[in-house]
This record gives C-alpha cells, structure tokens and sequence, in this order.
C-alpha cells in the first residue's frame, strides 16, 4: 500500500493550478482534503503522475452571504459546514448532513468542493447540493469562469461534468426560504459509514400541504436520483399515512435502476428507500418520528 | 465456590494479586516509545513486496522480470522455484486429528495458486515503494483453473479436486456418537432444529504482520523480529525448513500490536522472507499491508451446522445431532492445522448442560479461499452458538422462559468433576451463581417488564442468553501429543540484581494483553517486593525459557504459575542467606516490601539491596561452604487436566428497527468465571474486547467471496469491524473457581466475551422479533438478513 511514484505542487493561486493543468495535462490531480484521493493512491486504484495541492489558495475559503444566496468556497471543511452560522441560517440540510459525514478526522480534512468532484455516489454532501438547488462555479484559465447547476454535475460514479482544465471554486446556494423545511436521513450500517440508502429533502410545507419538493436519494445507483416521479406525486398533497403509500409506489419508478452493493440486494435497498421517505416526508411535514 | 485454603502465597502481605496495579509498559506505548518491527531498521536492510496471485485458482508459466530486475532500487527477483532451494515445504497436519490431511505448501508457489492472493513472485528493493512498484512490471502467464468455492459442493465428484495428490477435497472428518441418540429423538416430547451460517471472519490486528529477518553467513546464524505469539515454536521452525542448527535460530518478539491467535501461525510470505534473508545474506523487512493481511491473514469461522435438540416433557435436554461442514481453503494451516476448530464445535456444542446422548459429524474440506485457522475462542463461538440457539429455539417451541430452561439443564455447581457427553472433563464449573449474578446485575425481571412497555408502543426489544464454556490453561494433550513442537509447559527465571531489583524472563509474551503486568504482579507477591522494583522480560528466545508463549488463555495461567514457583524459590534462597548474615533462623524471617523483615511483627532487619550488596561485592564475608544461588528458574506444565475449562453466562438487551432491520445493542452483562483473578482490569478488558470481537462476527465481520473465489471487501471501508459507536455499555461480574491444578488457581480469560457474544445477540434479536413469528440463525445478522426473515423483503 504505497502510492505510486508522484510529484507534488504546492499552489497558492488559481493561476498555479492551471499552469500545472497547462503543463501536466490528465497527468496532474487536485488534491484538498485528500481523505478519497490519498486511500487510491495507496491503493494503487489511481496513480496521479502530479499532485496539485490547493489547500494554500486563500481564495478557495470562506462561506459568505449576498442577495439571497449562500456562497460557500470550495476549500470549506466538513467540520465547518457542521459548526458554520452562516451555513445553518441559510442552508441547513448542510449542517444536518455534516454529522453523517465519517468520522471527525475525515470532517476535519475533507473539503466540500473535493466531495462533489470526487462524485461518491454514496456520498452525503452531492445529494444535499441537488436538493438545495446549488450551482457550482468552476474556473479555467482558457473559458474562465461557468455555473452548472447541481442537477447537471454529476453524471456517473467518480465523474462530473468538470473539464479536466477546470477546478471547482465555490457553491452558490439559495438561502432556505421561511415556508422551506429540510430533512435528512440516512441508514449506515455503523455510525459514519456509507449509507445503504440515504435521502436529502427540501420542500415548502404550507399546513400539512408539500409543494416544490426536492427528494434526492444517494447510494442508490451511480449518481444521486433526483426523485422526480415521486416528488409530482406529492406536489400539493397532504402530509398522511395515504400519502406516503402513494410516494412509497411511485418510488418504484425514481428507482428502477438501482444498484445492489457488496451487503445489500437492490430490494432490500428499494424497501429501505421506502422506509426512509416515509420517515423523511413525516419530519418534513413535522410530524417528527414514529 | 471452592474454599481457598487459608495460607496460601497468594494472601501474604502485601499481595498484588486481584489488584489492577498499572502497567509498566503503558506510558511507553503511550509516548510512542514501543519497538513494533516496522519501527527497526537494520544495517543494509532490504524489503520484500510480492506478486500475488489475482487469481483463486491458476497455473502459472513463464515469468517475466526483466523490466522488475532493471527498476529502480531493485536488489532482487525471487520466483518460489529459486526460493525453494533454501526453504523446504511443510504438511500443516498432527498425529492425532486422526486421518487429517494436507498438501505440501511452498514459501512462494512453483506453478500453482491455490488461493487470490498468494505469493508467486518476491521482489525484494531498497524500500518497500520501490518494490511495489516493480512488482507491477513483473510479467506471469497465468492458466486459469476451475475453482472450488462453495464448501457444500467441494466433495461432489463433479467439483475438481485442488490437490490431486490427495484424491479428494477433504481435508479431516470426525463423528462421534454417544449413548442412544436416535432413542433419545424417539422419545423426545419435543425436537428443535435449525440450520446455522457463521460467516467467514478474521482477526484484525491494529499492527498488521511483520518480520524482519536478519541472517548472518559467517556465524551461519538468523535472527527474527517478529510480531507474533510463540517465538519458540517459530524457532524450531525456521531451523527446520530453512535447514539450519536449531541453536543458531534466535527470535525475538518486541512490542506486538494485537494477535487473537492470527500471528501464532507459519505464514508463506514470512517464510520467504526468512528463506531471502538467508539467500540475498542481508536483512530483509516485510510489513503485510491491509490489504494483504485481508487475503493473507488467516481467516476462520466459515460453518455450516445443522444441528437438531430432543427435549422431553419436563425441558431436560435429552440429545444433541448435529453435522457441521467448514471450508478451510487450500492447506491445512501448519503447524497447528485447519481440523481445531471443527474439532472444538464438536467438542463443545451443548457442553454447559448433562446432555448424555450426542451425535456429532464434522467435516473439513479444502477450498480455493484464503487459509482457515485458529482465531481468538477456536470454534467456541459456534458451537455456542449452536448449542444456545437449539436452547432458545426449544423454549420457543415449549413456551418456557429461556432462563428457567437453562437452570433445568445447566450441569449443578455440586455435581464436579464432571465429565460431558464428548468426553470434556470439567474440573468445578459454576453455571449456576454465574446465572444467578448476572440476572440480578441485569434485573431480569424488570427487564422483561420494560420490553413488553416497549412491544405495546410497537418498539422491539429482545433480551438474548449464552451460557458457555472455554477451553484454557491447554495442556501437551492439545498440540504436544500430536507430534508439533509446540511447547505446553511454561518457564520463569527470576534473578536478584544488587540493587534489590528482580528481572524476570519469561516464556508466555506480551501481545498488548497486558501479561508481562500479569508476571509481574506475580513476581511481585512470591518474592515481596514493590511493582516498581520487578522488571519482566519476554519474547527472546535467546534469553527466556523454554515456553509456548501466548495463546488459548494460558499466559496468565500456566506462565504466571511458573512465575509463582519461581518468586518462592528464590524468596527461599533469599531468605536462607539472609538469615546467615543475620545470624537467625530463616523460618522466622520473611521478605515485604523488598526487604528481609521479622515474619513475626514485620521489623525490617536489613533491605535486599543490602544482601544483594554482600552477596555480589563482598562474598568473602559469608561462610566458606555458602554459595549463594540468587537466580533461580522454576517450570509448569498442566497435568491433571487436559484443559482448565472455565464458564461464565453473557446476555445482551437489544433493539431492532423492523423496518430497517437494524439492530441497536444496548447493553451487555457477561459474568464470568476464570479463577484466581490476578489483575481485575486487564481481566475485565480482556472480557469487553472479546465481546466486542464476538459482536463483529454477529452484526458485521465477514470475509466477501464472489464464486470464483475473488475475496470482495479488503479494506476497512468494506469489512466492517464494530467501532466505538457500535459498542454498548458491557457490565462484568465475577464468580471465582480457582483451579486445584496449580498453586495460582488462575485460569484464562481471553475467550469468554467472543464464547458468547454471537450466541446471545442471536437469541436477543430472535427474543426482539419472536411476536412475527419469525427468527434468524445466519451470521452476520445483516439488515438484509433480517428483513428477509421478517418476510420484508
């Protein structure tokens, strides 16, 4: 388990970067947080020939509010998104999410712009993005700067819509709008591992009525499914047992490509989904836990 | 409870022992100050990494190394036929697993790979990157072969056989039949029976396997630093297949970061690295990896019973039948062999109760898997598993209480010596004040009151028991008689510096269990002097005696007796100098507190520092015909029993989500029974860390094979091991049976927390979802597995 032989930059400006993209080409890898990439090295399961490392651009930092939108820079730790005011104000489904996320050692390496590039599936924090509506600001050195929403990015396990020239700045986020709940559950075998099933939710809640909801379900398949049957579904329904059989059926749909793993059938993963969007619809709908 | 007689060594003045005194070791490992084998660097040291096998079963041709040999900080390329010219093949078999069969196993393989991730080609470098990288230039042309990997197909004769030499893929079977078991059926007012998986798991040691060997041509001798368990055993070892004078082999065991009996075996890549050292005649390092240790490590516990219970009208266990089938991959485990653990679950099953008439077939066959050997509580957790499981599944069947089930059939605290159904004889067991303390820790009957509130609000709790029995303090009767060198006896040589400190060598070694705080504490006593002033020393087979090291619970019992034997001898050549200085009769003299004292009001007459003083530095001050003899070495070796069986009884209190099929533990009790307790914390760390090991293998421990033998989940994200989150509150008693065999009375304790871990978790969650009708005796009791048993998915 040692990596490959690699060479490493160290960047203290975006320019850095893309001058090691400009000289280095698909040989060169960003490394943050380091807490997927580093595994794979030692693993052999990637071999990187150089390694940027972007921990040093100041740029990259900070979480800030403007006009209704939420930016968090991509540098920005799991462990900070947990304890951020900012980040719990605007965008809570983050700060639920964060606990879920390892164990304290990774929250306090890994970054949130390294977990969206890295696309996990199973990941927590790709499904939040999708669920908030986010859109990811990404720069190179030839087109500049461009936003892709959150829905759009990924595209597969470990693949995204980045272009290898391109490094992933920040994340705007709508803030949470005062009808707007969030909820977020997940079923890990032991505390801070993948989830079997996880599920990310938003939604205006007017009485008991959903309107505009956001489902996104992660380790499921080789992306987060935006669970678009069942959200039409429950546009304009009220929160009741009747309701979720309803959402419960037309999950079938959201999920009819999904994915076993090494412990879990793909059944027992639909069941669980079930389960979980009973459970999540029932705390959007402040009904709290059965 | 057996009396203690009144005057023994144990309760001088000042005893240490049943005191949880710290140890000595601790601050060192805690400052990062331990000597792990990765921590060593030799002199022109070299390191090995190997080409494995990628596949389970394939022949192998030409090899390419060329691009390997002409890499960067190359030194070497080693194919297993070059190798074998300095490291003979071993047959992992013993004389008395009767019929017991393997093939001849290479340090490298010729031609052949029986398993993925066996070595095929070492590549030794200056480091250990540059060997890895080369490893991936090596070319080999690899033939794939049929592969064996279900063990209930592997005796069909359609199944290819993996060692034709052998004619067929069973490695050992064993039947027993006692009394009148099919009467028994025939009369039974009640038959449970149950079919039993026990997932394929291992021991996974924070410190993964390491060697370092370190041969010296113009001596013609070797010396191993190695992380493991029985130096001496892998002394004779190494001089016996790498073809050297066995007194030219020296090992050496430093700090060892865990073992569970995973480092207690003869394993191929460290043999190669012993057999390179003395090729290349310069020190070579290997460090297993995670990911190596995954498919190289021993594995165990891959079973299949099934197993069915008579009960008469009254709930007295009439019989057991059971067959019991275990895939052990493809050698038998050298030397200690692959057919134990079967053996122990046929030994063992229903051993706590006066069960007369048994049936037992057990069989061992080969596989195209990772090797399956001995690890912590050899078999013991299955065949308690087995035997609680039929006593919950008759109280089921019966609507009895589980508790008052097991109190009409666990053996009487008045009924030892005790001989069971197998042949097992127990010595003075104690079931039934186990039993009794642990439903009173655990208030039984408010227990079951809160779980039937619970049920009403549609929350599922269940309350599972295991009553078990351990095999500990082993006698020669255990390897010895069946022709391995691998000693049961256990030595201590004790010897007082001039300063009145002790150094101790001791055989039994130091795994992170904490036995040389044991030796110590003992020492301490025998001689009567402070913690402070005894020094242990273990694992150098160049300095210690002769002894079997560390492994089925016998270090405290077997190596602190001898150390107990050894503190008294020399106390008594202390003493008998002591009073020629002083001019008195050493009847009336005693040591406490590190100096010679009246044994009679305890005034102290003169500190050992002082008769070291004398009897080191000014000798011509004693009598003409006194010599005195301040290093003394005393033995033990078990010999009234073949084994020092111990008991104890463990319930777990559980939750389980039905509609997730998670299982939440939330509390253990486990009271045990192990003697003479030496060191209350180390014993009930000793317990919690076994329960914990037991509560992977029922929630999460299990080694992935798809079918053609490909291991899936070999890193720590994938095998699942409990962690802090998943541990909950565990609540030790104790009742204490010393045993009459030695002086200590001590027994082991390092099996009992995984004996009935798996057992009661399985009883408590079949208790938790019993209202459905339905139960679960697979293991691991994945979310899966339970949804499915509850018919959800």
């Amino acid at each position: 388990m040692k990596a490959a032989p690699f060479d490493f930059v160290r960047a203290t400006a975006l320019s850095d970067v893309f001058a090691a993209f400009e000289r280095h080409g698909d040989d060169a890898r960003i490394v943050a947080g380091g807490q997927s990439l580093m595994p794979m090295m030692n693993m052999r399961l990637a071999a990187p020939r150089v390694l940027v490392d972007i921990n040093h651009i100041a740029e990259l930092n900070g979480v800030s509010e403007t006009d209704g939108t939420l930016r968090i820079g991509a540098l920005t730790r799991h462990q900070e998104l947990g304890v951020n005011a900012l980040v719990a104000e605007h965008a809570p489904l983050l700060t639920m999410a964060s606990t879920h996320i390892a164990h304290p050692a990774i929250r306090n390496r890994g970054t949130f712009g390294g977990s969206l590039s890295h696309a996990d599936p199973a990941a927590e924090l790709p499904a939040c993005a999708i669920a908030s509506d986010a859109v990811i600001n990404a720069v190179s050195s030839s087109r500049g700067e461009r936003s892709i929403k959150a829905v759009d990015f990924f595209l597969g396990t470990f693949h995204t819509a980045l272009e290898p020239d391109e490094i992933l700045v920040s994340v705007d986020i709508p803030i949470i709008g005062a009808a707007e709940r969030v909820a977020f559950d997940e079923l890990a075998r032991r505390q801070g591992d993948y989830a079997l099933v996880g599920l990310a939710a938003k939604g205006t809640i007017e009485g008991k009525t959903f309107k505009d909801l956001r489902l996104v379900f992660f380790s499921v398949a080789d992306r987060p499914i935006l669970a678009t049957e069942t959200i039409a579904t429950l546009e304009g329904k009220d929160y009741s047992p009747d309701t979720v059989t309803v959402a419960e059926a037309a999950l079938e749909v959201d999920l009819q490509d999904i994915d076993s793993d090494l412990h879990t059938s793909a059944a027992t993963k639909t069941h669980l989904a079930r389960v979980l969007v009973g459970r999540v619809l029932a705390e959007l709908a402040g009904e709290g836990r059965q | 409870m057996t009396e203690k007689s009144p005057l023994t060594v144990l309760d001088r003045p000042n005893s240490f022992i049943g005191k949880s005194v710290s140890r000595a070791g601790a601050k060192r490992l805690l400052e990062g100050r331990g000597t792990f084998v990765d921590d060593m660097t030799l002199p022109r040291m070299v390191h090995v990494a190997f080409c494995r096998s990628p596949f389970a079963h394939a022949k192998f041709g030409a090899i390419n190394s060329e691009a390997a040999k002409a890499a960067s900080g190359i030194i070497s390329v080693v194919t297993g036929r070059e190798l074998a010219e300095y490291c003979t093949p071993w047959v992992g078999v013993l004389t008395h697993l009767q019929g017991l069969k393997s093939a001849p196993q290479h340090a490298i393989a010729l031609d052949k790979a029986c398993w993925q991730g066996e070595a095929v080609v070492a590549v030794i470098a200056e480091t250990r990157s540059q060997a890895e990288d080369a490893v991936e230039l090596v070319e080999i042309d690899y033939q794939e072969l049929p592969v064996v990997a279900d063990m209930e197909t592997a005796l069909d004769d359609a199944t290819p056989v993996i060692h034709s030499d052998l004619g067929d893929n069973l490695c050992f079977q064993r039947e027993v039949d006692i009394g009148e078991v099919d009467k028994a059926f025939a009369d039974a007012h009640c038959v449970v029976e149950e079919t039993f998986n026990f997932g394929r798991h291992t021991g996974v040691c924070l410190e993964t396997r390491a060697i370092i060997a370190d041969y010296n041509p113009s001596e013609e001798h070797l010396t191993v630093y190695l992380s493991a368990q029985a130096p001496h055993m892998m002394k004779n070892l190494y001089a016996k297949h790498f073809g050297l004078n066995e007194d030219k082999v020296r090992v050496v065991c430093k700090d060892v970061g865990g073992s569970f009996g995973i480092k207690v075996h003869t394993y191929p890549d460290e043999m190669a690295t012993g057999a390179l050292s003395i090729m290349l005649k310069r020190p070579v390092k290997f460090n297993a990896d995670r990911l190596e240790s995954f498919v190289t490590d021993i594995h165990a516990r891959d079973h299949r019973v099934k197993a069915r219970m008579a009960v008469s009208k009254e709930g007295k266990f009439l019989a057991i039948d059971m067959d019991d089938l275990t895939g052990i991959g493809p050698y038998s485990v050298y030397p200690r062999t692959s057919g134990i653990e079967a053996n122990q679950v046929i030994n063992l099953t229903g051993g706590p109760y006066t069960i007369e008439n048994y049936r037992a077939n057990a069989r061992v066959v080969f596989t195209n898997k990772n090797g399956m050997c001995q690890y912590r509580a050899v078999g013991h957790p299955i065949a308690c598993a087995v035997g609680e499981g039929l006593v919950d599944a008759a109280a089921r069947a019966m609507d009895m209480d589980p508790v008052e089930l097991r109190r009409r059939n666990l053996i009487p605290d008045d009924a030892y010596p005790y001989t069971y159904a197998t042949g097992l004889v127990y010595e003075q067991l104690s079931h039934h004040q186990c039993l009794d303390k642990l439903l009173e820790m655990m208030d039984y009957d408010g227990l079951r009151r809160e779980q039937a509130e619970y049920r009403d609000k549609g929350i599922h709790r269940g309350i599972g028991f295991a009553s078990m029995i351990e095999v500990t303090n082993p006698s020669p009767a255990f390897y010895g008689v069946g022709g391995a060198f691998i000693s049961s006896q256990e030595g201590c040589t004790m010897r007082l510096d001039h300063t009145g400190g002790i150094t101790c060598t001791v055989g039994v070694t130091e795994q992170g269990q904490g036995s040389d705080a044991v030796m110590a504490q003992v020492a301490a006593t025998a001689v009567g002097v402070p913690m402070e002033n005894i020094r242990i020393v273990s694992g150098d087979t160049d300095v210690v005696p002769y002894g079997g090291g560390t492994w089925a619970s016998r270090a405290a019992g077997i190596g602190g007796e001898a150390a107990l034997r050894a503190g008294k001898a020399l106390r008594e050549n202390l003493l008998e100098i002591a009073a020629i200085i002083l001019q008195a009769d050493a009847a009336a003299l005693d040591i406490q507190d590190g100096a010679v004292v009246d044994a009679d009001g305890g005034t102290e007459r003169m500190p050992l520092s002082e008769l070291g003083r004398i009897v080191y530095f000014r000798g011509d001050t004693l009598p003409k015909d006194v010599q005195p003899e301040l290093v003394v070495t005393r033995h033990y070796v078990p010999k009234a029993f073949p084994f020092a069986f111990t008991n104890g009884v463990e319930a777990f209190y559980v939750e389980v989500d039905v509609d997730t099929g998670f299982v939440k533990l939330l509390k253990c009790w486990v009271v045990d029974d192990c003697g003479t307790i030496i060191n209350p914390m180390l014993v009930d760390e000793q317990i919690r860390g076994g329960v914990v090991q037991g509560i992977g293998g029922a929630l999460y421990e299990e080694c992935l094979y798809d079918e053609r033998g490909q291991y899936l989940n070999a890193t720590m994200a994938d095998y699942l091991t409990p962690m802090a989150m998943e541990m909950p509150d565990i609540e030790v008693g104790h009742v204490e049976t010393p045993t009459k065999d030695s002086e200590l009375g001590a027994k082991g304790v390092g099996e009992a927390g995984t004996t009935g871990a798996p057992a009661a978790i399985m009883n408590a969650i079949n208790d938790a979802i019993q209202p459905f009708g339905k139960h679960v005796s697979d293991m691991p009791f994945t979310p899966e597995r339970i949804l499915k048993a509850l018919g959800k998915v």
